[in-house]
């Protein structure tokens, strides 16, 4: 099975949860006096579940004829994925996972500074004196524009500083 | 109103407006370029500012100039990293980055800035002469027909997509419709489809799924395929290459003269303004575009580029219509500019014509003021806004992660919008390997919560679906969209006709 119908597949999917939360558990949640509303939480998200499943269904049919799926002449193959930096892309991934999670216990300056020097790493930097300064400074200029300059807050250093 | 107009002028050329307009326009330029600070919350942070002055001309003409710079900067950073940072520019991405991608960034820029230039000053010379008449008019739209308006705008996706595409551009719209109904919503004070996520409560940000949907998957292809980073041309000499030929500019004139207008007219409506605009302004260029016309949209096509610039400015000119004589703002930012009037002990309004008559035209006067300040300080800056694609892979795909990662930071204070970010991105990325268009899912979300308000509003006020054909003008926006739907597959099944013909010829 191509990745084309395999969305379409996870789609339809998900369009029945969504279908089954509007259908079955949101009708259950409304009120007795809310029954004579014309307009309910739940009315389009009703229609979007069906209409979902059918556009679904239509794609699932059309990718399996050949037609659809061609793609740009500098866009990625998905049947050759491994000429591809694969483990660089993940490791960003990751890294970008960590900085999320450690954006507010460690501080703004320091995990932007180190998500900048290793993001450059992962891809292949290796001027440090260039790469660290440039981290620095622009993480630095960054926190200065957003809460000096600009008055939102950024907690800039670790929580116990 | 000649009286009106002098009044206006001279107000608004003392020499403290015009560094008003300067400082506003830099300001608004240079911030609108972060992802994530859109003309809506620049304006917010400038009213602290805005209200020292004091003077309510002169603090207008500075937010006005902070406006249009802030969409100028909104616009830079969707063609050239592919980050929408707000709605009204989603639809520049479109031919924009692929313009930068085949080394034209300079090009695009300056088309964006001739663009957004004349969108404006045309929109403010009809704000001049139809504002009073036009405010009539658009009270006439109910919520029957905005709730139809956004289904003509949900249903042009179809023409956004190729051919064959059209399922799947739908199936993204429905996803993205969705998208937009968790969380809590203004009509119903209980949250929906949250799953019990306590994050998911206040609902997805735009600025969270616009940079998952294009940022996002464009850095990774970046990090997956280094000859991408490489331009073709990138010899340094075509970046600078930023005039605009003669053919271009005959090619782009017309397009600019249209849009203009449907754009100052669709921004007159209070609603979704600027983002309707861009979006309608480009699949209608589209549908009017011939043979290689249309099938260069979105793979670099000036004229696609020209058409939501130049609609989302008109528009935004177009908003200050309902702003300015019935003190009703049509959009977010207007709103926000109409909490600074009345901070500043102005009250927009049908009297403001008559009790305020110098305010009145010195705020239109800024307009165009406004717009000629930004194509002047832009214009030779251009080159240098461009020269930042040429920062090598190794640092540039860090930042463009970082920024994204700001973006959707900044708006809501949320970690959590981090790994949502970071998770729908890897979801963008993987839909876009299988040749799913992201585009229609991001104006399904954007238009979503406003099809639904509206269709509740409708539908409360005559207790069932009856507006539908109780409005004639409802009933014909709803059958357009209908047409609009199937018009891709109609011409498809014409070309296949002709073509059979073409070879029983032979």
């Amino acid at each position: 099975m191509t990745l084309e119908r395999a969305i379409a597949l996870v789609f339809i999917l998900i369009c029945l949860i969504y279908g089954y939360t509007a259908f079955v558990v949101m009708e259950a949640s409304i009120l007795p006096f809310e029954r004579n509303l014309a307009f309910l939480p739940n009315v389009l998200p009703k229609w979007l579940s069906v209409v979902g499943v059918l556009v679904g269904l239509a794609v699932l049919i059309q990718s399996g004829s050949g037609t659809g799926g061609q793609t740009a002449d500098d866009d990625i193959d998905i049947g050759n994925l491994r000429q591809y930096k694969l483990g660089q892309a993940v490791l960003l991934l990751v890294l970008m996972i960590a900085y999320a999670l450690l954006l507010r216990p460690v501080g703004f300056l320091t995990t932007t500074t180190l998500f900048l020097i290793l993001g450059a790493m992962i891809l292949g930097e290796r001027r440090y004196l260039v790469l660290v300064p440039v981290a620095l400074l622009s993480a630095f200029l960054i926190w200065y524009l957003v809460q000096e300059v600009l008055g939102i807050f950024l907690r800039p250093w670790p929580w116990f500083v | 109103m000649v009286e009106g107009i002098l009044a206006g002028l001279s107000t608004a050329f003392s020499i403290q407006n015009l560094l008003m307009v300067v400082a506003g326009c830099l300001i608004g330029t240079l911030i609108g370029m972060l992802p994530g600070l859109g003309p809506m919350s620049i304006i917010a942070i400038m009213i602290p500012i805005a209200i020292q002055i004091g003077d309510p001309a002169a603090a207008l003409i500075l937010l006005a100039g902070v406006y249009y710079g802030a969409i100028f900067g909104g616009s830079t950073s969707s063609i050239l990293i592919n980050a929408p940072g707000v709605a009204g520019t989603v639809a520049t991405a479109f031919d924009g980055y692929p313009m930068a991608r085949q080394g034209q960034a300079g090009k695009a820029l300056t088309v964006a800035a001739i663009g957004s230039f004349s969108g404006g000053t045309i929109g403010a010379i009809l704000l001049m002469g139809f504002a009073p008449g036009l405010a009539t008019v658009a009270l006439l739209f109910h919520s029957a027909e905005y709730f139809a308006l956004m289904v003509v705008g949900l249903a042009a996706i179809a023409a956004f997509a190729g051919s064959g595409q059209v399922a799947k551009a739908l199936m993204m719209t429905v996803l993205g419709v969705m998208l937009a109904t968790v969380g809590e919503s203004a009509l119903f004070n209980a949250p929906r489809f949250t799953f019990g996520v306590y994050d998911l409560q206040s609902g997805i940000s735009f600025i969270t799924l616009a940079m998952a949907l294009f940022a996002l998957p464009e850095a990774l292809y970046l990090v997956l395929n280094p000859k991408r980073s490489e331009r073709e041309g990138n010899d340094g000499g075509k970046i600078a290459n930023l005039r605009i030929t003669r053919e271009e500019a005959r090619e782009i004139a017309p397009v600019i003269g249209r849009q203009s207008l449907q754009g100052f007219f669709i921004g007159v409506m209070p609603g979704a303004g600027a983002t309707i605009a861009s979006f309608l302004g480009y699949a209608v260029e589209r549908n009017i575009a011939k043979g290689e016309d249309r099938a260069k949209f979105g793979k670099g096509s000036i004229k696609g580029l020209a058409a939501p610039e130049t609609a989302n400015n008109a528009a935004c000119t177009g908003s200050f219509v309902p702003l300015l004589t019935l003190g009703i703002p049509g959009s977010g930012t207007t709103a926000i500019l109409l909490g600074a009037l009345i901070a500043l002990n102005v009250a927009p309004g049908p009297r403001l014509m008559v009790d305020n008559p110098s305010i009145f035209w010195a705020v239109i006067i800024s307009m165009y003021l406004g717009n000629v300040v930004l194509l002047i300080l832009n214009l030779p800056l251009i080159p240098y806004i461009a020269k930042l694609l040429e920062i090598t892979r190794n640092y540039l795909i860090p930042f463009i992660l970082f920024f994204t990662m700001m973006g959707s930071y900044i708006g809501q204070n949320n970690a959590t919008e981090l790994l949502l970010l970071t998770g729908m991105g890897l979801v963008a990325t993987i839909m876009r390997m299988a040749g799913y268009p992201l585009a229609p899912m991001l104006i399904g979300f954007i238009l979503g919560p406003l099809l639904e308000n509206n269709f509740a509003r409708a539908m409360n006020l005559t207790d069932g679906i009856s507006f539908i054909w109780q409005r004639p003008m409802t009933l014909a926006l709803l059958v357009f969209a209908v047409v609009l739907i199937f018009l891709p597959s109609i011409r498809a099944g014409f070309a296949r006709l002709k073509g059979d013909e073409a070879a029983r010829g032979d």
